[in-house]
């Protein structure tokens, strides 16, 4: 099939990550990634996101499919259980309204802004050279370190399920897409 | 009389996650998202090559023999 435009949206999805490694207000260009597939999906009806636009999903195809690095078995059945797919879901929107907590918290005057990226909610990794200060309050920088920590969390887990099983297993369980077909479940009863 | 079985692919709907990986490599056109809820394919322009199979990350598309 011919290449699209949107085929090549994966270079976003690892510019995205490497930008983030030198300014984390970058981070803040994620939300994207967030409302598009949600807005597709509330008024379409359909996960065009994922089917189309996807550059997290490419990027794992295109390093798992075309340069190898993936053992292309299947997926456990229990990573593709509605319980599993559905816990990640909740336990990710759990973590992810603690960020924003952290974020309020910091725009609150209650928490000086902490430099940290936080992978896979528990390791803190230093990244102080991203973010030298600026006009902004600190807690928009806040909120760029919380999502860059969601986003890379995200990233490896899926790179992790990539080379395990087969290049795209990240797309069984990622919050994003079983959101989205939820959505599109309740919307075409 | 020789039969002739032709191979087609069936999806198992309930675990498919619509993600679409499958639709990105059939060379027939032959699979389209429903609704966002799931892989539906077209059997008469399937052709049972499998790639949809191979590709699908849920592992919910087998290849199954059908009398024509
Ligand atoms: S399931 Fe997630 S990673 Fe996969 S295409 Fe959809 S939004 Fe992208
Ligand atoms: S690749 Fe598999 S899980 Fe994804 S839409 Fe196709 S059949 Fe469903
Ligand atoms: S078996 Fe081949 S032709 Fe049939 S739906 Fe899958 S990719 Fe398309």
């Amino acid at each position: 099939m011919k290449k699209q435009w949107y085929d090549y949206l994966w270079i976003f999805s690892a510019a995205y990550l490497i930008l983030g490694f030198f300014n984390i207000l970058f981070a803040w260009l994620g939300l994207l990634c967030f409302f598009i597939p949600l807005i597709i999906s509330l008024t379409q009806g359909t996960k065009g996101y994922c089917n189309r636009y996807c550059g997290r999903g490419q990027l794992f195809s295109l390093l798992g499919g075309r340069f190898g690095l993936s053992r292309k078995r299947d997926i456990p059945g229990w990573m593709k259980s509605k319980a599993f797919r559905y816990g990640f879901l909740i336990f990710f929107f759990l973590m992810f309204f603690q960020m924003l907590w952290n974020t309020y918290l910091v725009f609150a005057g209650a928490q000086d802004l902490r430099q940290v990226v936080t992978l896979l909610w528990s390791f803190k990794l230093p990244w102080h050279w991203a973010y030298h200060g600026t006009l902004l309050h600190p807690g928009v920088a806040q909120f760029a370190f919380g999502f860059y920590s969601v986003m890379l969390t995200s990233t490896v887990l899926g790179l992790v399920t990539m080379v395990l099983f087969k290049p795209r297993s990240w797309c069984v369980y990622c919050p994003m897409g079983t959101m989205t077909q939820l959505i599109c479940k309740a919307k075409n009863r | 009389m020789k039969t002739v079985k032709k191979r087609k692919a069936t999806v198992d709907t309930a675990a498919c996650v619509a993600c679409g990986c499958c639709v990105k490599v059939c060379p027939k056109g032959a699979i389209a998202i429903y609704r966002g809820i799931r892989a539906e394919i077209d059997q008469e322009n399937c052709i049972g090559c499998g790639k949809c199979a191979k590709e699908c990350p849920a592992s919910v598309i087998t290849i199954r023999e059908v009398q024509p």
